[in-house]
């Protein structure tokens, strides 16, 4: 399970293509689906799920090995990491809004679903579970978050032209969104041949 | 919203507002460990406890948490319950735990279960509450066991570990990779939509 050895480049490339966090491990779905009508708000999510990504991954990472090991905590772990990732939303949200205001108006509204996206808290499970060094866990969450940012931009785009295409009612909205997902998940394969990571 | 019957409540979760199929939520926990059928049954089965049990903690404590907090309570409540799921896993299931990694911990973030509470638990008594996140859960439930059949079915010839296909059955690899998942489940809601536009044009 313990993976010290993997480059941090390797690393970064592996997050982004070969095991991307929505497409192999099923992770972000919910807002995926439902913001992925539109090209604009969907760069504006995907942007701000990167930052969030980052940000919460390293902080997690220092939560859980300078408070909650030391202490013998573990199994408090998804109570704390869940207040972190709620945490930094809710400061993040204040900071934009104090210092960028018109970057607070492209992220804003996003910010708050961020904090029940899977995609955030399951970056940080799998850094635990994998027990990835310091550099891996930044290298992991940014790359994480640059893949998740792909992969809506490609769906909204995608989105878009099927909506002048002749889709059976019943197959209508989720139904082919998630048929498409599937057929960009079998384009995402492909990349598996570079690298593997697990 | 408060005066309907079990029954009613029951056939909403299950058929006609499929938490998954009509409103599309909480697949991103669950989708990936639909490869096999057994997972699936103990993962699906944690989610029935956790939201049971955090609808009816919702109920009871809905008139003690203030508004503008209730979020930040709800999740707190969930995070517990899905504590307890992950202890007994380790304790009982070591290897079940094991294979389903983490994603026991992202049953956090299902928005089923922060939406049933939301939107049912809020406003309404606890025994009633506490029926509605069951059978939201069992809907839930229902769908990803049939994605996981097709999976299992379909990648390793078997049903439960026994397996059912005749001899010299070649697998197919396509149903045990992430894209299968999205198929089965694309499919399994075109069926259902399709049904249920018949129905409602018989009415």
């Amino acid at each position: 399970m313990t993976a010290p050895e993997i480059s941090p480049i390797v690393l970064l490339f592996a997050s982004i293509f070969t095991s991307n966090i929505l497409l192999a491990n099923f992770l972000g779905m919910c807002s995926f689906i439902s913001i992925s009508k539109d090209i604009k708000s969907s760069n504006g999510l995907g942007l701000a799920v990167i930052l969030v990504l980052t940000l919460t991954s390293v902080l997690n990472w220092a939560v859980y090995h300078f408070i909650l090991s030391p202490l013998h905590l573990e199994y408090l772990r998804f109570i704390v990491f869940i207040m972190v990732i709620a945490a930094v939303v809710q400061v993040l949200e204040m900071v934009i809004d104090r210092v960028s205001p018109a970057l607070y108006m492209a992220l804003g509204i996003f910010l708050p679903l961020i904090t029940v996206n899977c995609a955030i808290l399951g970056v940080t499970l799998f850094v635990e579970i994998r027990s990835y060094s310091f550099i891996q866990t930044l290298v992991y969450g940014l790359g994480s978050g640059v893949g998740w940012w792909l992969a809506i931009l490609a769906l909204a785009a995608i989105r878009k032209k099927v909506d002048n295409a002749p889709v059976p009612a019943g197959l209508k909205g989720p139904g082919i969104t998630l048929i498409i997902i599937g057929l960009m998940a079998m384009g995402f394969l492909g990349f598996s041949g570079m690298l593997n990571v697990q | 919203m408060s005066e309907k019957s079990p029954a009613l409540i029951a056939k909403e979760n299950i058929w006609v507002n499929n938490p998954v199929m009509v409103q599309i939520l909480g697949i991103c926990s669950a989708l990936a460990v639909t490869n096999t059928l057994s997972n699936t049954l103990i993962m699906t089965l944690g989610v029935v406890f956790v939201t049971g049990f955090t609808n009816l903690t919702v109920s009871l404590m809905k008139n003690l948490i203030p508004r503008r907090v209730r979020m930040i309570i709800q999740t707190l409540l969930i995070a517990f319950y899905v504590i307890i799921v992950d202890i007994l896993l380790r304790a009982f299931l070591p290897e079940v735990s094991r294979s389903l990694g983490p994603y026991v911990g992202l049953i956090i973030t299902n928005c089923i279960i922060m939406g049933r509470a939301e939107a049912f638990a809020q406003s309404n008594g606890a025994l009633i509450s506490f029926w509605d996140g069951i059978t939201s859960g069992v809907g839930y439930m229902l769908v990803l066991m049939t994605v996981a059949a097709v999976r299992e079915l379909m990648g390793f010839g078997t049903l439960m570990g026994i397996t059912i296909m005749p001899q010299g059955y070649m697998a197919w690899t396509i149903m045990l990779t992430p894209p299968s998942a999205f198929f089965i489940l694309g499919i399994i809601i075109w069926m259902a939509k399709s049904f249920m536009m018949k129905g409602e044009k018989a009415k």
